[in-house]
């Protein structure tokens, strides 16, 4: 086991947590990513592989589903993003791979990007300052690719308006971070 | 000071008084007031003075077509010049002043414009101050810009912020007038999702300035009730004090919320307006109409307002700008003017209508075929002469004049995607196309149906059609009982008698007589008109003008009014704060800042920091006692050759290629080979643009048969991925590969020095042997540091020296940062910037983005060999254009000075020793210089005509512009270690 320890991707040694009302924005650091795209004419043998891996339907465009220990967000056609703790997954693109074998190219995204996770109620008036996302219509389950002040992020609405997951470029972590507490201070 | 024209009833709140200062004076309003009502109510009809000429102006309308009365609002950072006083919501300590005068509204030195405006006529400046021709920019355009004007700025920053927000909708109604609240009750009630967007603070529009009732109750309780029951709906979002200001494609319409305009200070961290994007389904244009004046001698003068706008002030706001009045038109609604102001006890003089049939509906004197044809008063009118139908002159005392020359339908929006306006003879009015944006309908006046009756009824039935187009069932409402009165106008523009002049534009003093210079003078199109007169023009954008203007050149060319047409309208309908349109990205929050892993740890260390891109990276590490940034650099360099430095070089961008037929594809990209490339080897890369130009350099590394991480300049990262992506899905959608961006996921730090391949041996997990046997010179692989985790070592050299570049996971590129330079303690291991890297590859010849500057090729580059010929790729064909190989190209060469104390400066020219410094001789030019610390003098990379065969040749580099003149001798580009010894060893 190595010795280095890891910081967030706002730099501090703990996730950050921030309140603005009875709303929650929290760093999100413990999950692992890594994307899935099937190789050339492997997209049928891709998907059923993929579906093993997670123990349900894959997600279709826009869309997000949680299987039993992992789960995966659609990001582009036959291209999903597979989500797993990061404890228990620190190699999280070796594994998938090994489950794709040739009918995907798996790429390591884990520290691509930074989380965060707001919860509460009222987030259709947060998100309506921050993104062209339609969070009246954004039923659960939803992953979008939108921008957020010109950061190209992915926005998942784990539960109906009261949990919402935006995952942006780690570099821009803090201008990210800054967007979104400027935004619920704004419009809460 | 009481409020002497204060009314009684009217929609305010008279238990709320409000203090305010208009100049400096204080006066008293109430809840409900604008700034301009209040003034009325106090008895101030001198507001504003006017652009040019400097005449005295008061209040024209009571709505957001207002040309006179401008004003600043508010005080220090927060003052707001060119507010319209008819919109501003009057609050408890609000600072008003007047603009355009000095030292006083009431004595205004400038107005001695006004005494020479015979010279000062349209398009006086491009003939008058024609001579000498130096004199424009320094002395003419500035003593203009001085005279004319509008109010000042405070040149501090803006203290509030402003956001930027998205909305959705099946139905965006778009004004809450009559037509507008009977559209969103009937879309509301059928379930649609609503927007209902209105720019004033009190939504019904014309109901609340009218004396109707509509059913039961008054129009203005009416709409009360409409409003209170949109509100409780949860499908229907009622937006006051927003303005739609533009049309935009596919159903987009951009609004601004004034969220905080009517208060001194916005709460904290809540913005002062919000610019809203709004995606409708469908869009409903229910903007109403607003009144159009007649021109007539002296028709400027304080006091003498829009008929409409006189009823509304009455009405609405309880106040009267006089106690005597006299009305003049050509339509019966002018009449209804006269019968509400009789109504609230306010004395009606006279009515005068042009037309010869008109009939009185009220009991007041009418002078029916009758003209005013002057009026009298300095700051304010006292009187108007009327020319009788019999062909008298008559005097009528008065204090205001009211004046209504007929309604125009706002058609605004449905122009903003180049939709024309059509003429309708029968109101006299432009009325919206057929070619408005798609999915926008219009209905009430903004569509020439002027009664309260067709208001309500064509809201209605066109909010349940443009709901049935999405699949929503709705039914017009059944409609209440109102006025339902027809039009009845006869066109009528300006009155040709009169001595003195006949305003059109108030806002921009284009007269009457302007129109008729712009005629004579053969600026006849009604575009040439606006940009010769400045014809509706500025913040008004001629609402009230530009119809009078154009009607008036048809006459003088004879044509109709339909075929003489209207200017372009474009967004935004009113105007806009720029603070608005820039949102919250200002300052430093202008775009997201991108950092590196060890950022935090930089800081600590007191870097440095340069924006490269969005990136900040450390520039140099400056230790105690550097005083110099050279001094830094210096030893950063001289410390890395000697013994070992690291730098953070996770900015460069990485791609990660997979797929069966990754190989292929980059041997396609790359215009040297790389089928053949290794597994476990890096090869440096060189990719052409479609044209044969260098696009941007890197190396790929290949860690498996299927899988390469390509690198690229920091600066192209962006590009480079763009432009594979392209060739992946549009060029070669049939080979089997996959990309995606993996820059951020791996913290990559260079380790380069003849100790580099010691440190590392201190973190890398002794499993992995480093010696130059088992890892040599462009060998990569996937490792593990410090005791198990997962990293990617790449032995490559942009220093020249024995180099690596080490990868972790990100979250990790902090701790691993540290351990470096702890475990590098022993080599005294030095951290180094961009600068000494800079400083390092250009003593090593190689380019970077200064020398890949998009004109050159691979030859310019000295790698022409690199370009293969045995196979195709990107931009091989085109970079054997015979213009790209001639014998005399530009070759990249190594510069130093012959005398070592003298600077090589980037940007210099190199001339032939012994020729003129002209651009004919010109033999190349500068792109990269450094001092080398290691040569103890100046050096440089140059694009050299023919530079390979100059070695040893003595030029010039010169710089006219600033005088530099050094003597250079061409060297090979590779001042250190030419043959790459060192790299190898």
């Amino acid at each position: 086991m190595h010795d280095l320890v890891a910081i967030t991707s706002l730099g501090a040694n703990a996730a950050r947590l921030d309140c603005v009302g009875a709303v929650t924005l929290t760093e999100v650091p413990d999950w692992a990513l890594a994307s899935v795209t099937a190789r050339l004419g492997q997209e049928d043998a891709c998907r059923v592989a993929l579906a093993t891996l997670l123990g349900v339907e894959l997600p279709g465009p826009g869309g997000m589903v949680a299987g039993p220990e992992v789960s995966a967000f659609w990001t582009a056609p036959d291209q999903w993003m597979v989500e797993a703790p990061y404890e228990a997954h620190q190699d999280l693109a070796r594994a998938v791979k090994e489950v794709m074998g040739d009918t995907a190219s798996v790429t390591e995204q884990s520290d691509g990007w930074c989380r965060f996770d707001i919860e509460g109620e009222g987030l259709g008036a947060v998100f309506e300052r921050l993104c062209n996302l339609d969070l009246a219509t954004a039923a659960p389950g939803s992953a979008s690719r939108t921008a957020i002040e010109h950061m190209g992020c992915f926005v998942l609405c784990r539960t109906a308006g009261g949990h919402i997951s935006v995952i942006g470029p780690r570099s821009s972590a803090g201008s990210l971070h800054h967007a979104l507490l400027t935004a619920m201070s704004s419009a809460l | 000071m009481t409020q002497s024209n204060r009314l009684t009833a009217g929609r305010i709140d008279r238990a709320q008084v409000l203090n305010f200062t208009f100049d400096g004076k204080r006066y008293q309003g109430h809840g409900g007031d604008t700034l301009a009502s209040a003034l009325l109510a106090n008895g101030v009809r001198l507001m504003g003075r006017s652009f040019k000429y400097h005449r005295p102006r008061g209040v024209l309308s009571a709505g957001s077509e207002e040309p006179n009365a401008l004003v600043e609002l508010r005080g220090g950072a927060r003052q707001e010049p060119n507010t319209r006083a008819t919109t501003a919501e009057l609050f408890d300590g609000l600072e008003a002043k007047s603009q355009n005068r000095w030292p006083s509204l009431a004595f205004d030195a400038m107005a001695i414009n006004d005494r020479f405006s015979a010279f000062l006529t349209a398009g006086f400046y491009y003939k008058t101050f024609m001579w000498p021709a130096a004199f424009w920019e320094k002395l003419y355009e500035p003593m203009i810009r001085r005279a004319a004007g509008l109010g000042s700025i405070s040149f501090e920053p803006d203290p509030d912020c402003y956001d930027k927000g998205f909305l959705h909708c099946d139905l965006l109604v778009i004004g809450a007038g009559p037509a507008g609240l009977s559209a969103a009750l009937t879309a509301g009630r059928a379930g649609a999702r609503v927007i209902l967007a209105d720019e004033d603070f009190l939504l019904g529009g014309r109901l609340n300035t009218e004396t109707i009732s509509v059913g039961e109750q008054s129009g203005g309780d009416w709409a009360g009730t409409i409003v209170a029951e949109l509100a409780q709906m949860p499908n229907v979002r009622v937006m006051m004090r927003t303005t739609v200001i533009g049309a935009f494609d596919h159903g987009i319409y951009g609004a601004v919320e004034r969220v905080s305009d009517h208060l001194a200070v916005p709460p904290e961290g809540k913005p002062r307006q919000i610019l809203w994007r709004i995606t409708s389904r469908r869009a409903l244009l229910c903007a109403g109409a607003i009144e159009r004046p007649i021109a007539f001698s002296d028709n400027d003068r304080p006091g003498i307002m829009l008929a409409g706008a006189l009823r509304a002030y009455v009405n609405r706001w309880a106040v009267t700008p006089a106690r005597d009045v006299v009305i003049f038109g050509n339509n019966d609604d002018a009449h209804r003017s006269a019968a509400d102001l009789l109504a609230r006890g306010v004395h009606v003089a006279a009515v005068v209508d042009i037309r010869a049939q008109a009939k009185p509906i009220a009991d007041y004197e009418l002078l029916a075929g009758a003209q005013v044809v002057g009026t009298q008063g300095r700051l304010g009118i006292r009187g108007v002469e009327v020319r009788l139908a019999s062909g008298e002159i008559r005097r009528i005392n008065c204090g205001a004049l009211g004046v209504s020359g007929g309604w125009n339908p706002n058609v605004h929006l449905t122009c903003h995607k180049r939709g024309r306006p059509e003429w309708r003879e029968d109101i006299a009015a432009f009325v919206p196309g057929p070619d408005g944006p798609a999915g926008l309908s219009v209905a009430g006046a903004a569509t020439g149906l002027f009664s309260t009756a067709s208001a309500l009824s064509s809201g209605s039935k066109a909010a349940a059609a443009a709901l049935r187009d999405l699949g929503i069932r709705a039914r017009a409402l059944p409609q209440p009982a109102t006025e339902d009165a027809p039009v009845s106008i006869t066109p009528f523009w300006h009155v040709a008698e009169g001595k003195g002049r006949a305003w059109l534009d108030q806002q921009n003093d284009v007269t009457v007589k302007d129109v008729k210079l712009a005629h004579q003078e053969n600026f006849r199109s009604v575009e040439h008109l606006k940009r010769y007169t400045t014809l509706g023009m500025a913040t008004d954008q001629g609402k009230t003008s530009n119809l009078g203007g154009l009607a008036v050149m048809a006459e003088l060319t004879g044509q109709t009014i339909a075929k003489t047409g209207t200017t372009i309208f474009r967004p935004p309908y009113t105007p806009v704060a720029l603070g608005v349109l820039a949102g919250r990205s200002r300052g430093k929050d202008f775009r997201p800042v991108r950092k590196t892993p060890s950022h935090k740890w930089a800081q600590e260390q007191g870097a440095v920091f340069v924006e490269v891109g969005m990136w900040l990276r450390a520039q140099w590490f400056p230790r105690p006692g550097e005083t110099h940034w050279r001094e830094s650099v210096d030893r950063e360099v001289l410390a890395t050759r000697r013994s070992v430095g690291i730098c953070d070089v996770t900015t460069l961008g990485k791609i990660d290629v997979q797929g069966g037929d990754a190989a292929a594809f980059l041997n396609r990209i790359y215009a040297n080979g790389f089928a053949k490339l290794a597994v476990g080897k890096v090869r440096y890369g060189l990719m052409l643009r479609e044209d044969g130009i260098a696009m941007d350099d890197g190396t790929a590394a290949r860690l498996a048969e299927d899988h390469f991480v390509v690198t690229t300049t920091t600066a192209n990262a962006v590009n480079v991925y763009r432009h594979m992506e392209f060739a992946r899905q549009c060029l070669w959608p049939d080979m089997d590969v996959q990309l995606i961006s993996t820059t951020e996921s791996w913290a990559q730090f260079s380790v380069a020095g003849p100790n580099s391949r010691r440190l590392l041996q201190k973190v890398v997990d002794p499993a992995f042997d480093l010696s130059n046997e088992a890892f040599p010179f462009m060998a990569c692989g996937e490792i593990t540091v410090c005791g198990g985790l997962r990293a990617r070592l790449f032995r490559i050299s942009f220093s020249g020296e024995l180099a690596y570049e080490i990868a972790v996971p990100t979250r990790y590129g902090d701790a691993m940062i540290r351990r470096l330079m702890a475990a590098g303690e022993e080599f005294d291991v030095v951290a180094y910037g961009t600068e000494a890297l800079g400083v390092m590859r250009i003593e090593k010849g190689h380019a970077a983005g200064n020398e890949l500057n998009g004109t050159t090729t691979a030859r310019n580059l000295g790698m022409a060999q690199m370009v293969s010929k045995t196979k195709d790729s990107i931009g091989s064909v085109l970079s054997e254009r015979e213009g790209l190989s001639e014998p005399d190209t530009l070759t990249l060469v190594g510069l130093r000075p012959v005398d070592a104390t003298q600077r090589v400066l980037a940007g210099a020219h190199l001339m032939t020793k012994g020729t003129v410094a002209n651009a004919a001789n010109d033999q190349g030019y500068i792109t990269s210089a450094a001092y080398s610390p290691n040569l103890g003098h100046s050096i440089g990379l140059a694009f050299l005509r023919n530079g390979a065969a100059r070695k040893g040749e003595v030029i010039e580099a010169v710089s006219p512009l600033t005088g530099l003149n050094v003597d250079v001798e061409v060297v090979s580009a590779h001042f250190i270690d030419p043959e790459g010894e060192r790299l190898r060893a």
